[in-house]
């Protein structure tokens, strides 16, 4: 069956046909839904469920569908980011959180990865919100940078090397106020790089990426993604590829920034540690599920799910010796053929006799505090179990 | 030129003759000459390593910390002789390094290994784990060659993996997992060092906890030496006993572990500590946070080489290079504050 593979390390020529042959059938049906331009602003047009959040991810799943079966990178999360505020995604690699990212940026590599189910609503102001998963690509255009902006890891490979610093800021604010004149653009451009701590902004404004160094590349990334004033940054690692002193400089700028503009931030990392220094909410993933949310209070003093308290053992902390660190024993299952029960069983030193069931829903220990396990399971109240979504039935409506 | 410096001083006379110091290293300078123009004469140095002094002693680890591009893996690499060195002497298990014959140096190299950074680039993708980690060990002859398969299998177990690993090929394997096969291939050669060049830097956390336990069991079940290169301090302060702090090419401070992350000296060691993230929302940190960012080793600066981003520059540090001496027992430091009675300067600013 396609979407269902059970060795990866070998498919016939036969299975292999059939999986090309599904693929692209759901992914020009998907494609096509995008593409389509003149879809009406109803269609995508929804209400948030609470008008302080800036973004709700609602049972969202993103699948990619390759060459060896579909892969769930995202299967069903939910959370929301609050106006203001610092939400930290943490996982390890693979575990969906850039995915997630962006699905809500509708930067997928397309066709193979489709946002197949759910809803995230991102607020336009005024009672207005759109579901960016049927948003067209033509008016998503129009959201991304004005909107919704990203600061990647990478600030190398995400500038261009053959403009000049000034110019790619100010093409930003070409596409999105082209009312501004040139002299307006340049005032904006240098007062966005004073702002980003950039001391010499003339200078820089004529530089080239390389003459930069690390940190001050960052920086002018962050001051790209600042141009439009957004509401939302997405910052996906902004300092894993930077020095520790970097990496301190880069993350006080973000703070700072945060209450200068009034957006919020949505931190993707695998560092614990920045996530506590710079979280309001932190969101853990696994495998392409949330498996605990909660405030930066609650993950970090009393974190719950056994993945979260593994991950907090496992990393030497300066200052507290221990003689044996903590292992996680083995390793992520295989994205493409999920187990039915919950996907951290085989790795968790506390398993009990519901775990042997379905998948665990959500949790609700605290007023904010929300938990994945089976452990809580009569502790708290049930919240819902994520909703997978079955690829073949793409096919069928 | 290089400048002179009392070697002695810091590790004390004949030190490489001293059979508990396994590796010994004196003043090491490596300079990369920059060449331009049509003869390609050379222009200047990148001054990598510019006068380096350690020991390590047998059976102990030692760690190596600082920014990118202030000569940890170069270091490194010097030290086996993977690159010439411009001057100074490396001597392992009482031998100079530098001094060897080909010959010589043939026998010596399967007693130092060396493990890199990245696992998805240091394993050949063509050939099979069991040829990857046998390899070596058949040149070097280690075991009889009948003997040989039963050899890789007990290593590969030691080393966490499954004897049937051994006919598949390093892109069936994850990160974790493959840097296994590195560590194995190390150790098969039975060696008495291994340079570990961040082996934990590219992986997951919970893997990171993996590896670096395994290369703790390791090091009690052959009683291997390591030199530990991180920019993880965490991480160096959980494996280490001994830690160099480099910056721009020279050590700036060194110390027993302990003795180092309780009690900073050196204003750069402070600043960063003070940069890593704790995880723990409470613990709002008093950063030290350095302005700019490190100094072209091409064009060090005059004095002092840190004195371009430190707190508590003075006239003297920049005109006048610090000694790196013997601050407390054990405890090696060079900054200019430690001469005067400076010292109560730096350590209040710690606790704040």
């Amino acid at each position: 069956m396609a979407g269902n593979v059970k060795d990866t390390n070998y498919i016939s020529a036969r299975e292999a046909s059939k999986i090309a042959r599904f693929n692209r059938k759901v992914t020009a049906k998907l494609e096509a839904q995008h593409a389509n331009k003149n879809t009406p602003e109803s269609y995508y047009l929804t209400k948030m469920h609470d008008e302080n959040n800036v973004v709700e991810f609602d049972n969202v799943c993103t699948y990619f569908f390759t060459d060896i079966g579909t892969s769930k990178a995202v299967d069903g999360i939910s959370f929301n980011v609050p106006k203001c505020s610092t939400v930290g995604i943490v996982g390890e690699s693979g575990c969906g959180k850039s995915v997630t990212s962006l699905s809500l940026m509708q930067l997928l590599q397309r066709p193979s990865g489709q946002v197949v189910g759910g809803e995230i609503r991102f607020n336009m102001g005024d009672g207005k919100a759109y579901d960016v998963v049927k948003t067209p690509t033509e008016q998503m255009q129009h959201i991304r940078g004005k909107h919704i902006s990203m600061i990647f890891q990478e600030p190398m490979t995400s500038l261009n090397p053959v403009f000049r610093i000034g110019q790619q800021i100010e093409e930003v604010l070409e596409l999105h106020y082209p009312e501004m004149t040139k002299e307006q653009m340049k005032a904006r451009t240098l007062e966005m790089l004073e702002l980003v701590g950039i001391a010499n902004s003339e200078g820089v404004y004529s530089m080239y990426p390389h003459e930069l160094s690390g940190g001050m590349r960052q920086r002018a990334m962050i001051a790209i993604a600042l141009a439009c004033s957004p509401d939302l940054i997405i910052a996906d690692e902004p300092t894993t590829a930077l020095d520790v002193t970097i990496q301190a400089q880069i993350l006080d700028l973000l703070r700072e920034l945060k209450d200068k503009i009034n957006s919020s931030i949505m931190l993707i990392t695998h560092d614990l540690g920045v996530v506590a220094q710079m979280a309001d909410y932190v969101v853990v993933m696994y495998a392409g599920r949330v498996v605990e949310k909660g405030t930066s209070d609650d993950i970090f003093h009393h974190p719950m799910h056994p993945y979260t308290v593994g991950l907090m053992k496992s990393k030497p902390v300066v200052g507290q010796k221990v003689d044996k660190l903590y292992n996680i024993r083995g390793s992520v299952p295989n994205p493409i053929d999920m187990p039915d029960y919950c996907y951290f069983r085989d790795r968790c030193e506390s398993v009990c006799d519901r775990c042997h069931g379905e998948y665990p829903p959500e949790i609700k220990v605290s007023d904010t505090h929300i938990v994945s396990c089976y452990r809580f399971f009569d502790e708290g109240e049930v919240l819902g179990y994520p909703r997978s979504v079955n690829p073949e039935d793409l096919l069928n409506d | 030129m290089t400048r002179e410096v009392n070697v002695d001083k810091i590790i004390g006379a004949g030190a490489e003759s001293d059979p508990e110091n396994l590796l010994v290293v004196k003043n090491l300078v490596k300079w990369f000459p920059i060449k331009a123009g049509f003869f390609k004469h050379t222009v200047g140095n990148v001054k990598a390593v510019d006068g380096v002094t350690f020991a390590i002693k047998k059976g102990t680890t030692m760690g190596l910390v600082g920014e990118s591009g202030c000569g940890k893996s170069t270091i490194g690499k010097t030290i086996l002789r993977l690159e010439e060195k411009t001057s100074g002497e490396v001597y392992f298990d009482g031998q100079e390094v530098f001094g060897l014959s080909k010959e010589e140096l043939r026998k010596m190299r399967p007693r130092m290994q060396i493990i890199f950074q990245d696992p998805y680039s240091s394993l050949s993708p063509r050939l099979p784990v069991g040829e990857i980690i046998g390899e070596a060990a058949r040149e070097h002859q280690i075991v009889p060659e009948d003997e040989l398969d039963d050899y890789i299998t007990r290593v590969m177990k030691a080393c966490g993996l499954q004897p049937y690993h051994k006919e598949r090929y390093p892109h069936e394997f994850s990160g974790g997992q493959r840097q296994r096969i590195c560590i194995a291939r190390a150790v098969a050669l039975n060696p008495d060092f291994i340079l570990c060049d961040e082996p934990v830097s590219a992986l997951d956390v919970s893997i990171q906890a993996q590896i670096i336990n395994l290369l703790e069991e390791l090091q009690e079940q052959f009683g291997l030496t390591y030199l530990f290169i991180s920019h993880d301090l965490s991480v160096v302060e959980h494996i280490s006993d001994t830690v160099g702090v480099m910056y721009l090419g020279n050590m700036v401070e060194f110390a027993e572990t302990d003795e180092l992350y309780a009690n900073p000296l050196h204003p750069y060691t402070q600043a960063l500590f003070s940069a890593i993230p704790v995880p723990d929302p409470d613990t709002k940190m008093k950063r030290i946070i350095l302005e700019g960012s490190i100094p072209s080793p091409a064009n060090p600066p005059s004095g002092c080489k840190f004195h371009t981003r430190c707190r508590f520059c003075m006239d003297r540090c920049k005109t006048e290079e610090p000694e790196y001496r013997e601050v407390k027992p054990g405890h090696f430091c060079a900054c200019h504050l430690m001469d005067e009675a400076g010292q109560e300067n730096t350590t209040d600013v710690q606790e704040g």
